[in-house]
């Protein structure tokens, strides 16, 4: 019960990071091949990034409570979101996603399109390409991405207290122990949150930049002999195929 | 074996509209950057879909505007080497030659070392494109694009990246693989000498037009058009008119030029070859230059006692002077020049010793040059 914050932060961060990791490489995807209202459509899947936590969230509450466009929907199917743990993790989600979708789409943008054409001329189908050539390509940037979006959903408050509420064991995180610990005048409870959350991040970055290191040595190396170099003539914006 | 392209795209402002054919032997496409090669490279293989047009590769529609035809890059069996090789970087040299193959995995792996070993790679298969020099990371992309048996090779400017010492190696190696091939080749480049060394037939690109394909030779020792001989690295031009059978009047430079060959009657322009050109002198002036023509013979060209040959001699002001290493390239204009022209400047090049001999003048000094008769280009 009193380590509670620590499982819940982590259930949370890790659903987060996996649903994110998913519709975010699926989606920066897409966007990357959109010829038309590219930069609308990435505005509006970036604005959780910039909103205020607590807009983001109560923009959630208005679409999951009562009498909201889903809310009813799920009420229907007899499923509660606001106030329980899958609130917590729909509000990191939606949060955390921006982080990588923006890492995903960068690393596509930036992948040498003449390693994608090779793949087509030598007859590899598209599945092939997009897993042996070009995932491998974007690692180091579909790592950071991923890492940051871990540790933002690991962090995550103002969004996750409007629509999850703060219930010990229940909705209860780290970031919402420390701030209740506070709150109640508990100064060695949040120090102690605090460390702990210091540690998990800081391994994660740690952990990262190992890796990151690793990756980009290879990449650069790749990128030195002249196989990542980019073309002066490279195709306008509207003929991206990725 | 046969390739026909005659295709139109439009992009922004740039209008490719490109025709031509060939029937095996190495095809050049020759052009500036930016005037639309690689974007019909890539129109053939799939990767750029035209606006409108027929691309048939060995009896085989490839892609066809009316009949709406357009067959995706991984179905046209094109061999398409990339600037840069396009070698996937995560992948050893026999991964990648291994990704061309199709079957299964010990049959994939059997092919690409077979392949790798007929041109010499087989002790650098297990590393990665970074870990070889440039010359490997050639072959083992040739060996990716040949493995499939593709029924046209199409390069990219193969040299384009590389130092003058490695290119010399590479174009080599390249030729000799071009030569084993009996289908079409079509090699992309800006540069003009490595076409002369390496194409049979040239296709000249102009801001996306192309010209009709001609031989190496011809675009060479006999371009017709004004865009061909400035493509073929002619710098000396002049508006001409025609005045007789074999003389041609030079607009911009005010003189009149006896040709070798029969002047045609559409002739606009006229162009000289800086090597055709050669100072006679700076002490003769305009009163000397004398009229008989008989003695014009080209016979007496760079004699230093003969006497100077009367024909086609142009008394010039210099302009600017650039000295090279061995070398001083002086830029003339004629005094009977039209002065707004930009063709009446003339680009001389001799040897030090020989500008040494005439004086070594300063602008505006006067020298008077010649041109070889038998060396004037006409040209529409």
């Amino acid at each position: 019960m009193v380590f509670s914050p620590i499982l819940l932060s982590i259930e949370v961060a890790v659903c987060a990071t996996s649903v994110s990791f998913v519709l975010g490489l699926f989606i920066a995807k897409q966007v990357v091949k959109l010829r038309r209202l590219k930069s609308l459509v990435d505005g509006i899947l970036t604005l959780p990034l910039v909103l205020p936590p607590t807009v983001v969230g109560f923009f959630l509450l208005l679409t999951f409570g009562r009498n909201g466009l889903l809310g009813d929907m799920l009420a229907a199917m007899d499923v509660s979101v606001v106030f329980t743990l899958a609130g917590a993790i729909i509000a990191a989600t939606v949060v955390s996603f921006p982080l990588m979708y923006r890492s995903a789409r960068g690393a596509f943008e930036q992948f040498d399109r003449d390693l994608i054409y090779a793949g087509r001329t030598i007859g590899m189908s598209e599945t092939k390409i997009f897993w042996r050539v070009i995932m491998p390509g974007c690692k180091p940037g579909i790592i950071s991405g991923l890492v940051l979006t871990f540790a933002r959903a690991l962090g995550e408050f103002g969004a996750t207290i409007m629509l999850a509420g703060n219930i010990p064991g229940k909705t209860q995180t780290m970031s919402l122990a420390i701030y209740s610990a506070v709150a109640s005048g508990n100064r060695e409870k949040a120090y102690m949150w605090v460390a702990i959350i210091m540690l998990i991040s800081f391994t994660c970055m740690f952990l990262m930049n190992i890796f990151a290191a690793r990756t980009r040595k290879s990449v650069k190396a790749g990128a030195a002999a002249g196989s990542i170099i980019k073309d002066e003539k490279s195709l306008p914006e509207g003929t991206a195929i990725l | 074996m046969t390739l026909s392209v005659d295709i139109r795209k439009k992009l922004g402002k740039f209008t490719l509209d490109v025709r031509f054919e060939t029937a095996g032997g190495i095809l050049a496409l020759l052009g500036a950057s930016g005037s639309g090669k690689s974007m019909t490279l890539k129109c053939i293989a799939g990767i750029e879909t035209p606006d409108e047009g027929r691309i048939e590769l060995d009896g085989l529609t490839l892609f066809d505007s009316e009949k709406r035809v357009n067959l995706p890059t991984r179905e046209r069996k094109v061999g398409y080497l990339f600037q840069h090789y396009a070698l996937f970087p995560n992948m050893t040299a026999l991964e990648n030659v291994m990704a061309a193959v199709s079957g299964s995995k010990a049959e994939k792996r059997r092919i690409a070392e077979e392949r790798l070993k007929s041109m010499y790679l087989l002790d650098s298969k297990d590393k990665y494109p970074a870990q070889i020099s440039g010359g490997q990371q050639q072959r083992v992309a040739l060996a990716r694009m040949l493995v499939r048996e593709p029924n046209i090779i199409m390069l990219d400017e193969p040299l384009s990246a590389l130092d003058s010492y490695l290119k010399w190696q590479l174009e080599m190696e390249l030729v000799d693989i071009f030569r084993g091939f009996d289908k079409p080749v079509v090699y992309v480049t800006h540069n003009r000498n490595e076409v002369y060394r390496v194409s049979d037939d040239v296709c000249v690109l102009e801001n996306g037009a192309s010209e009709p394909v001609v031989s190496t030779h011809e675009l060479f020792l006999a371009p017709r058009t004004l865009a061909a001989a400035l493509i073929s690295g002619c710098k000396n031009f002049s508006r001409a008119r025609r005045t007789g059978p074999r003389s041609v009047f030079a607009v911009d430079w005010g003189v009149e030029l006896v040709t070798e060959a029969p002047v045609p009657g559409d002739v606009q322009y006229l162009g000289v070859r800086s090597h055709a050109i050669k100072a006679v002198g700076a002490e003769l002036n305009r009163a000397g230059k004398p009229a008989d023509a008989a003695s014009g013979d080209p016979g007496n060209r760079g004699a230093a006692n003969a006497p100077l040959p009367a024909t086609n001699v142009l008394s010039c002001r210099v302009g600017k002077v650039v000295r090279e290493m061995f070398s001083v390239i002086a830029m003339v204009r004629p005094e009977e020049s039209e002065p707004a022209s930009d063709f009446a400047r003339i680009r001389v090049k001799m040897i030090n010793d020989k500008w040494a001999a005439l004086g070594e003048p300063v602008p505006p000094g006067r020298i008077h040059i010649r041109i070889d008769p038998a060396e004037i280009l006409l040209l529409k």
